[in-house]
């Protein structure tokens, strides 16, 4: 479990984050959504260490990371595993290579079981046979599952996931959302997913925070966000055609059919 | 300003060194890094430094014959003026302005897109020290390179003089030949080799820290590849004048 306890973070003297505090939970997906420009960004990199916040805590199971000394956080950045809005790949390594990269790096297991371990997780991703190719000759959405999988290659207790549907289509986004939340449930990670996509809002949101304007304005999950009387919250999930009439079957029949009800 | 901004750029540097010149994480992965690089960065410049070294070798000979008309000075002249100024400048100093176009830009480009594509975020959040993962294989491999082409320059320039020689009537070969070989000063080539070192480690941590400090797109990129190459360029010449005060007086 991740606690975040007032965080904030300025830049220049203007203040990005107020108090934001938040309860990541171990086991679900959690979603920090808000408008572009909200601070989720900011929030998320505070988690991971990227930005110091100006005060605040962030508890990893009551390690606060803010505090903590540099060689610490270099052993608590083990236990995470990060999934980049552009994958982040390295350009240089196959697929493959990408996915071994954090067994050779930080452990001390045989060539053969750091195989092993790669294999399973490109299988895990239904990556199999694409081991040799380069990130530059693979879809943009396979992009995405080699990401996933060298993100859980070292088993990590947290995985942190910015914009992982940016630049998919709906179909792939649908596809990357039902790993994430496979992967979060099957090995009880505490997963933190910043986005932007309403169907992710609504098809995997176990623990959704809402963002606005620097402050958190909403916590709930997915059928909660339905029924909310928030406005701004209102405004930004429901903000086209389509997700309105979605809310409005919803709140007439009181249920709606989720992925995890298939 | 101008003051304050260069001393605030040389304090981020020597911090950046400092984390650079940090014990590897996997001594393994950066001996292969490093092997990796002497490859990419040293061995495939070879054939840029060849065709120069011959080229500019050639014009330093037929410049000598031409400028060196008097009856008083000795015809061996221009092999000892060609060899002197290959071993002396040539070999190191200008053959280190060219590589730092190639190798610097190739080096603060490649660093640059990394850190816009977030895969310097991706190293760090792994818990790698990504400045030395990324940057201390490159400096090493360059500088240990480095000797080695300036020795393939001093050798490649002499090849360029010696087919003028063979090839027109300016200078006999006998003459260019025993040029190259009067009042030798072995001195002159652990000079070149010398200060060859202190460029390569110039041009490789320089462009890198250009490049690791890129913020934007594709366009910084190019931006951080220029400042690279023009920093390094000038700080080659800045050390150029007080290495040879240091070292031949």
């Amino acid at each position: 479990m991740i606690e975040v306890k007032d965080i904030v973070k300025s830049f220049d003297g203007r203040t990005v984050l107020h108090d934001v505090s938040a309860t990541f939970y171990t086991g679900k997906t959690n979603l920090i959504i808000g408008q572009s420009g909200s601070g989720k960004t900011v929030l998320m990199k505070s988690l991971v260490g990227l930005l110091q916040p100006d005060s605040g805590s962030i508890l990893f199971d009551g390690r606060d990371i803010v505090t903590m000394p540099a060689h610490e956080v270099k052993e608590l950045r083990k236990e995470i595993g990060m999934l980049f809005q552009g994958s982040a790949l390295f350009d240089s390594e196959t697929v493959l290579g990408n996915v071994m990269f954090p067994l050779v790096m930080f452990t001390d297991k045989s060539r053969e079981e750091m195989l092993d371990r790669a294999h399973f997780c490109i299988r895990r991703v239904n990556l199999t046979g694409a081991e040799n190719k380069y990130p530059s000759e693979i879809s943009g959405g396979m992009q995405k599952r080699v990401a996933i999988a060298r993100a859980i290659a070292l088993n990590p207790k947290y995985l942190f996931c910015d914009e992982p549907n940016s630049g998919l289509d709906p179909k792939t986004s649908i596809l990357i959302d039902e790993l994430l939340s496979d992967i979060t449930h099957e090995y009880g990670i505490t997963t933190v997913i910043n986005t932007h996509d309403m169907n992710s809002v609504l098809g995997i949101g176990e623990n959704i925070i809402f963002i606005n304007k620097g402050r958190r304005e909403w916590v709930g999950d997915m059928t909660q966000i339905y029924t909310t009387a928030n406005e701004a919250l209102n405004d930004f999930v429901f903000a086209t055609e389509l997700f309105q009439q979605v809310r409005n079957y919803v709140k007439a029949n009181g249920t709606v059919k989720h992925q995890d009800q298939k | 300003m101008l003051i304050s901004n260069s001393l605030a750029t040389f304090g981020r540097y020597c911090l950046f060194m400092k984390r650079v010149f940090a014990l590897p994480d996997r001594w393994g992965v950066f001996g292969r890094r490093t092997v990796a690089e002497v490859s990419k960065l040293g061995i495939d410049s070879i054939p840029l430094v060849i065709v120069i070294s011959l080229f500019i070798g050639a014009v330093i000979a037929i410049q000598m014959q031409l400028n060196i008309t008097s009856p008083l000075i000795p015809a061996y002249s221009v092999g000892l003026a060609t060899r002197d100024i290959v071993l002396l400048e040539f070999s190191n100093s200008i053959l280190c302005l060219i590589l730092a176009g190639k190798v610097g830009s190739n080096i603060a480009s490649e660093i640059g897109t990394m850190r816009v594509t977030e895969q310097i975020d991706a190293l760090e959040i792994m818990g790698v020290n990504s400045s030395n993962f990324l940057v201390l294989p490159k400096i090493i491999a360059f500088v240990l390179f480095m000797p080695f082409l300036v020795i393939i320059c001093i050798g490649t320039s002499l090849i360029g003089g010696y087919l003028v020689a063979v090839f027109t009537d300016i200078i006999s070969v006998s003459r260019y030949v025993y040029g190259l070989q009067a009042l030798f000063n072995e001195w002159y080539v652990w000079y070149g080799l010398i200060k060859s070192l202190f460029f390569a480690f110039i041009i490789a941590s320089v462009a890198s820290f250009f490049g690791y400090y890129v913020k934007g797109g594709a366009l910084d990129v190019g931006k951080a590849s220029t400042n690279g190459v023009v920093s390094s360029s000038i700080l080659i010449l800045l050390f150029d004048v007080i290495l040879t005060k240091l070292l031949l007086q």
